[in-house]
């Protein structure tokens, strides 16, 4: 998690860890250190779910001034990934989007968008365009 | 839960609520398993487990919750759900405690006001609206009721009619939504565990003669 703090920061949300940090590592694979990167999955007892907590400490780690893109699995990754948004200070909260796209093509076009300093705005749409409607 | 926010003695106050968090969590535990199998249909199985591990983390922080003025004590609950019940469930019953706390804040709102505003919230957090085959089935139903003022006791013998209407809907949200008609035929496990709290809640206001 070093350099690129100036660039758009991403975090992957899985109900799975092992999925969660399989897309880590393809974005890592990617960008290496250029763009902040942090991943969680399971819930907060270790099996499979999601964790408000643990993603509350992701957007910490992946925080850039430019803002962070947050890529999800399933219902419960995005409604978790909510909450933990609505619970980063106000300043903060603005600058966090959860992507409508797939977690591990989403996240990796995006980490590639952000390693060219795109901004939040840029970042997102490059990534959303995956999904239709 | 309906009218204890004008509480005649912050000391009654206490100890009830420290019992209705004990009973939910002990109803909610021995159910557990009904409510994984009813996960397991139609969904991924791990409501039961979930439910159990949020009201466990409120029975342990019961003291403290007991000590809190109403309101303030149903934020910190909601936190605490959100926190640790690790599944869409924890924002869903998180969001209804969270909004009751801010709702009782608000001066010259009645319980059943509150209530209703809450369960919007809700509606809004989960993207849903009644007739999706979730916890909102029950929640919208039994606000009604509270609007009606009708007696916790009789309360308590009607919700788990509003969950079993679930059985014949078609699930339009959450992972059950991927049955699509598949879904129809089992009990939506949100609405169980939902009818289940409220007629814990209900018994426990019944006791103790609050109506
Ligand atoms: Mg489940």
């Amino acid at each position: 998690m070093t350099g690129g703090r100036e660039n758009v920061g991403i975090v992957i949300v899985s109900h799975s860890p092992l999925v969660a940090r399989g897309a880590a590592d393809m974005v890592r694979q990617m960008v290496g250190d250029s763009v902040p990167l942090a991943w969680c999955g399971g819930n907060p007892a270790g099996g499979l779910g999601t964790d408000t907590g643990a993603i509350l400490k992701a957007i910490e780690e992946a925080w850039s001034e430019a803002g962070v893109a947050i890529f999800v699995d399933l219902g419960g990754a995005e409604t978790n990934s909510e909450m933990a948004v609505e619970m980063v200070d106000k300043g903060r909260a603005g600058r966090i989007v959860i992507c409508n796209a797939p977690i591990v093509e989403g996240a990796v076009i995006a980490a590639a968008e952000a390693s060219g300093g795109a901004s939040l705005a840029k970042v997102v749409a490059t990534a959303q365009e995956l999904s239709p409607t | 839960m309906i009218v204890i926010s004008e509480p005649g003695n912050a000391h009654d106050c206490a100890a009830w609520m420290g019992r209705v968090i004990e009973a939910c969590r002990d109803a909610i535990a021995t159910e557990e398993n009904r409510l994984c199998d009813l996960d397991r249909a139609i969904g991924d199985g791990d409501h039961g487990t979930n439910m159990r591990r949020g009201l466990e983390a409120l029975a342990s922080e019961r003291q403290r919750l007991s000590a809190m003025p109403f309101a303030e004590a149903m934020i910190a609950a909601g936190t605490i759900l959100v926190m640790n019940i690790g599944g869409a469930a924890g924002p869903l019953y998180g969001t209804l405690l969270l909004e009751i706390g801010k709702g009782l804040s608000i001066d010259g709102l009645e319980f059943p006001q509150v209530f209703q505003k809450a369960v919007t919230a809700v509606a809004q957090r989960g993207r849903s609206s009644p007739g999706d085959k979730t916890l909102l089935d029950v929640l919208y139903p039994l606000s009604d009721e509270l609007t009606k003022h009708t007696h916790p006791q009789r309360l308590a013998g009607k919700v788990q009619g509003f969950a079993d209407m679930t059985i014949e809907m078609k699930a339009l949200r959450g992972r059950a939504s991927f049955l699509g008609e598949r879904s129809v035929g089992h009990m939506d496990p949100g609405a169980a565990s939902c009818a289940l709290l409220a007629a814990t809640v209900c018994r426990e206001l019944t006791e103790a003669g609050v109506a």
